[in-house]
């Protein structure tokens, strides 16, 4: 093996000017594997920051009633009817948080009050969705604070933050008030402490945030709440996380993943197309290294002859292209990921950019997998020119 | 291994075949080889001494007939046995030198033991130099093959041959490419190893000088040994 090493690095650094060129082609096509991770990952942390960052990972509801199960008889039709009149609420919700709390994974759990409504100003009226939740909690899904436009984000008894767009929509500012109305046609005046922009139409077109306390009023809702909403220190293991509270409490238990198929199906599709992309950069690898050692039996074919006649066996032939194979592999596979390295190092963290710029995050530039995979590649690609080499025939090879 | 001759051939035949025609280069040849025997095989062009010297050599199968080598039965016998054979028993030394180019003339002389062994032994470096000393190249152990003149990478593939102590080395035109003085001084050499270590040396030429200096001459023609001269 040592004698191998010794003759393979010898064929390598004889032709140096092509051995560099071979090694530089590698590093090339690592480079595009370390970027496309760094690029596609950094995609992934972007969009899931963006949005997910501003939802729920977790949300623990009341389960659904099922009705109980009726036999329908001949000639009979089953309907089953909803009430408008009963909201799903967690009676006893003080009950679930120590259970939520403690549970693996579980940084924050918020309970919140939501219900529908309408804002009126003047003539002008506008949906609203209202969400009471206790005024140290704004924050705790979505950053509102960090999002907040104008005013503050403290929730008193009397004052509400609301969306940039329903501002806009009504015509109002900070300090301005109003009226409020909810689905029960119960009516306050508020007077508008803080407008937010998240960036999420949805949210900032309709968005109230209210005290708990004005909202249970307003809501006609003097005790429980309509839902928790659970913050993960790992998002991928929010359905392992809402599996286990599903479990523990009885109640409805969903995972951010299942909320949002969408983002989480384009998010996979990413991935997949940045996996055919290192694809084909490691086949390029492969193909490049297999030309290259395939020309080298050829141009040395007396060479491999003479080691033959001098009694080298078909194995020591196969091992030192194999070795040549590996030797480019590895110092193609370091070069390309220290290089991808150092040109990804300047970026900031996607998550930390505010737009507009590369997602490129260096952390998910999957180094050591680009260079495992190099090694493992140019070794695999080596086998066939090895392979050719060792069958070479002495007594052709070296002539008459 | 057992007692007996170095090289026994029986009815030893090879064809060559190219699409439907077959050449049948060697028709029958029979030969016996002493250990220590320092033999000419003399012949024109195509009468077939290369192609008993690889058969020989280990590195061509023949197509009938039978070859013992120290007793060792090689025909059927597979590439791995063969390989190892060859690397143990059997030196070359080829008209055109062959040596690795990118290798220095110490490094080229070691090859044989270090294919064996797996590294370059400090033994075998020892007896690497040694050789080189022997052959007069001593000074030359650390130029690559490509830096040498002919004559001097003729002496290095000579000193190459005796790496592994072999009981045969089988030199095909050893001095066809060479000068007067390199030729003779290169058979000078091969006749002194053949002298003090009793390598056995079976040589083909055309050099009816060089053939003179060896104790036994064979001569082949189509194929056939038509004189011996034992």
């Amino acid at each position: 093996m040592l004698y191998s090493i010794k003759i393979a690095t010898r064929y390598l650094t004889a032709t140096r000017g092509q051995s560099l060129l071979l090694v530089l082609g590698v590093a090339v096509g690592v480079y595009v594997f370390v970027f496309m991770s760094a690029l596609i990952g950094g995609l992934a942390v972007l969009l899931i920051d963006r949005t997910v960052g501003s939802i729920a990972h977790v949300i623990v509801e009341p389960a659904d009633r099922n009705p109980a199960l009726l036999k329908e008889a001949p000639g009979t039709l089953l309907a089953v009817l909803k009430s408008s009149q009963q909201r799903p609420t967690l009676q006893s919700a003080e009950a679930y948080l120590p259970i939520l709390e403690t549970a693996p994974h579980v940084s924050v759990v918020v309970g919140k009050l939501l219900g529908n409504g309408f804002m009126v100003k003047g003539e002008a009226v506008a949906p609203v969705q209202i969400t009471g939740l206790e005024s140290k909690d704004i924050s705790a899904i979505a950053d509102i604070d960090a999002s907040l436009v104008a005013g503050s984000s403290e929730l008193m008894l009397g004052t509400a933050v609301i969306g940039s767009g329903l501002a806009e929509s009504l015509g109002i500012g900070i300090g301005q008030s109003l009226v409020i109305r909810s689905e029960r046609d119960v009516e306050q005046s508020i007077t508008i402490g803080g407008i937010f922009q998240l960036g999420l139409a949805a949210v900032d077109n309709a968005a109230v945030y209210l005290n708990i306390r004005a909202a249970r009023v307003l809501l006609d809702l003097p005790e429980g709440l309509s839902r928790y909403e659970i913050k993960l220190d790992d998002l991928q293991q929010a359905r392992v996380v809402a599996d286990d509270l599903r479990a523990r409490t009885g109640l409805k238990a969903t995972a951010w993943q299942d909320q949002n198929a969408q983002l989480l199906e384009g998010l996979t599709a990413q991935a997949r197309s940045g996996d055919l992309i290192k694809g084909f950069a490691l086949v390029t690898i492969i193909i490049g290294v297999a030309s290259a050692l395939l020309l080298s039996t050829y141009r040395r074919q007396s060479e491999i002859g003479i080691m033959r006649a001098m009694g080298a066996s078909r194995g020591f032939v196969v091992t030192v292209f194999v070795i040549q194979g590996a030797l480019v592999g590895l110092a193609g596979g370091l070069l390309g990921a220290g290089l991808g390295y150092l040109s990804l190092l300047p970026f900031p963290p996607p998550e930390l950019t505010s737009g507009g710029g590369l997602p490129v995050d260096y952390r998910q530039g999957a180094y050591g997998a680009a260079i495992a995979l190099t090694l493992a590649g140019a070794i695999a690609a080596a086998l066939w020119p090895a392979y050719a080499a060792s069958r070479i025939d002495p007594v052709k090879a070296i002539g008459p | 291994m057992i007692d007996g001759p170095l090289v026994e051939v029986h009815d030893l035949t090879k064809d060559y075949e190219e699409g439907d025609n077959v050449a049948r280069v060697l028709k029958g040849v029979q030969l016996e080889v002493a250990r220590g025997e320092l033999v000419a095989l003399l012949g024109p062009s195509g009468s077939g001494k290369s192609t008993l010297l690889n058969i020989l050599g280990t590195l061509m199968r023949p197509t009938a007939g039978s070859v013992r080598i120290l007793g060792q039965s090689l025909v059927g016998a597979d590439d791995f046995v063969l390989t190892e054979f060859r690397n143990r028993h059997i030196g070359f030394v080829f008209q055109a030198h062959l040596l690795l180019p990118d290798f220095t003339a110490l490094e080229n002389v070691m090859f044989p033991a270090a294919a064996r062994h797996g590294r370059e032994r400090r033994e075998d470096r020892a007896r690497g130099s040694e050789l080189l000393d022997r052959v007069g190249l001593s000074d030359r152990r650390d130029y690559l093959a490509s830096q040498l003149s002919g004559g001097q990478k003729q002496r290095v593939a000579v000193a190459r041959s005796l790496m592994n102590a072999p009981e045969l080395v089988l030199a095909d035109e050893p001095t066809g490419n060479l000068d007067r003085e390199s030729a003779d001084r290169v058979m000078q050499l091969l006749t002194e190893i053949n002298t003090s270590d009793g390598t056995g040396f079976l040589i083909s030429t055309h050099d009816e000088k060089i053939a003179a200096r060896c104790r036994r001459q064979i001569y082949m023609v189509d194929g056939k040994i038509a004189h011996d001269s034992r």
